[in-house]
């Protein structure tokens, strides 16, 4: 039972995760919470599905079904990125000068609008991901652990370590921690905000939809309101490991997911979404600032 | 060099530059005196770009620099070191550098690197000179060599101003805008800072500089204005203005 609550702990804390990067990245930048952001993870579930069908139509799925799956990832990053950017573009950019009130309401109507969209090209009743894991079990310490949770698992933490190299060696990566240190001097440098503004967007959306196909495809439906719930759970990993914190968001990611298993496991799953919300106001009764947040002192 | 014609520079309600003329001359110590909340620091940022002037205009080698954005602006060749250094706290002294560098084109370090990078194509060729530059920087302040691995934030007063200079001058600027390089630093680091000064301008690089040490600063300048609640109120030779009445009574305080 403990072992079988971690792995499912490790499987969600890993979507989580993916998810809560996006909003803390994007908070450490520009110091606004993307409520639009469980919306594009929503969008990648749904482009998953479009996009698969498209490949399983044309006998790609039945040929190879890596390649199919591979290139259904691809699109559907490429399509949330180009969302995320474009959202940027259009709802936030022309209010960077405005009270910081107006881009987070910009940015609940970007998410009211986005959901209703779907909803109305899509329909209000759940979709299904096709089933086309096969179901291999791995057996340990009397816990079973799928194929699909082993690739939820990997495919977060290679993410997570590309992500961690981006932001550490390159030049952009850099840049992004330089902007989000201060955007005046990295102005002065000669760096281009608006440039590395929208790289956050496309990086983050782009983690969106991996988590969002990797959540339809484990548990198989999908509908137009899951990016609310999704979204408001990773915006609570992320405020716990410390938001603005690229490690803390992926910390708080895995914690709530075990967190979140263990409780459904040994208490109530009934409770399952709860559980995460009190051990977040503990923490944060202890911690105001997260679990791996700038203490006030050096920010 | 550059001109500064009429510049209006509002910052939020208050009109805090109010239609001030100056220019630099290629080769020059150009100094800005004046007391606290004179428009000094926002007519730098002006000319940076990072505020827009409501009126006038700003030449740069003759072309028109006040409606580029601030990057544009620092790839024309001014590079400035703003007030209070601005050091990047979590970045590394070597980042912290190399962001000085990130206008000029395609780079990586590799002065100091003890590895093999992990991912090749990443290494670029430095084809902007940002290798000589780093290492004419570490010749000016070695002790940001010692320190390269070391957080921003965790060097004293006098080094962190070091390190934006150095940081600025690795875009291998023409023109050089210092706002009080020498704001509460100890005295050694205060005569450090302007024998580089004096170094930097040697070499061919042309300087605007803002600071509070007046007398310090115009013994260093060609020439030198002084300002007050926005306006240029004085000008003249950095030999001349110390011997001007109404300037050693209110700056010099003689």
């Amino acid at each position: 039972m403990f072992f079988q609550q971690i792995i499912n702990g490790l499987t969600v804390g890993g979507v989580y995760a993916l998810i809560a990067l996006g909003y803390t990245m994007v908070y450490g930048i520009l110091e606004l919470i993307n409520f639009a952001h469980g919306e594009i993870y929503m969008l990648g579930a749904y482009l998953g599905i479009i996009f698969l069908g498209i490949f399983t139509a044309m006998g790609l799925t039945q040929y190879s079904l890596f390649l199919s799956l591979l290139l259904t990832f691809i699109f559907s990053v490429t399509f949330c990125s180009a969302y995320g950017f474009t959202i940027e573009k259009l709802a936030y950019k022309p209010l960077r000068k405005a009270p910081r009130l107006s881009p987070l309401i910009s940015a609940i109507g970007v998410s009211i609008f986005l959901q209703n969209y779907v909803m109305l090209t899509q329909g209000a009743t759940d979709k299904v991901f096709p089933h086309i894991m096969e179901t291999t079990k791995i057996e340990f310490f009397n816990a079973t652990m799928t194929a699909l949770q082993v690739f939820i698992i990997v495919t977060s933490l290679l993410l997570m370590s590309l992500l961690h190299l981006y932001v550490m060696k390159t030049k952009t990566g850099k840049a992004m921690r330089a902007v989000a240190q201060d955007k005046v001097m990295a102005s002065l440098l000669g760096i281009n905000i608006d440039r590395i503004i929208s790289v956050t967007f496309i990086i983050g959306s782009g983690l969106a939809a991996v988590a969002g196909l990797m959540v339809a495809m484990y548990y198989g439906l999908v509908n137009y309101y899951i990016g609310y719930i999704a979204g408001i759970k990773a915006f609570a990993a992320a405020v716990l490991g410390g938001i603005g914190s690229i490690p803390g968001a992926i910390l708080g990611g895995f914690v709530l997911g075990i967190i979140e298993s263990m409780g459904a496991g040994y208490l109530s799953s009934e409770y399952k979404d709860a559980y995460a919300f009190v051990i977040l106001i503990i923490i944060l009764l202890i911690k105001p600032r997260g679990l791996l947040g700038k203490s006030a002192k050096d920010s | 060099m550059l001109l500064l014609k009429d510049i209006h520079t509002f910052y939020g309600n208050i009109e805090a530059v109010k239609g001030i003329d100056l220019h630099v001359d290629k080769g020059e110590i150009v100094c800005l005196i004046g007391s606290n909340g004179a428009g000094k620091s926002t007519a730098l940022m002006t000319i940076s770009g990072i505020l827009k002037p409501k009126n006038g205009g700003i030449l740069f080698e003759g072309e028109e620099i006040h409606k580029l954005p601030p990057h544009q602006i620092v790839s024309r060749g001014i590079s400035q070191v703003p007030e209070g250094r601005r050091i990047f706290p979590r970045l590394t002294v070597m980042e912290n550098l190399e962001m000085g560098a990130y206008s000029v084109n395609s780079y990586q370090l590799s002065v100091v690197r003890k590895h093999p990078p992990l991912i090749p194509p990443l290494t670029r060729v430095d084809t902007g000179g940002v290798t000589t530059q780093l290492e004419k920087v570490f010749e000016l302040f070695s002790v940001l060599k010692e320190r390269r691995n070391q957080l921003g934030g965790t060097l004293s007063g006098g080094e962190q101003q070091m390190l934006a200079i150095g940081r600025a001058l690795m875009s291998n600027p023409k023109l050089l805008l210092l706002d009080e390089p020498s704001l509460g630093l100890a005295p050694i680091f205060v005569i450090k800072i302007f024998k580089t000064i004096r170094e930097l301008n040697s070499e061919g690089l042309t300087i605007l500089l803002v600071e509070q040490n007046a007398k310090a600063a115009l013994r260093l300048a060609n020439r030198g204005y002084v300002m007050e609640s926005g306006k240029v109120i004085k000008e003249g030779k950095g030999a001349e203005l110390p011997h001007d009445a109404d300037i050693k009574k209110a700056y010099l305080g003689e």
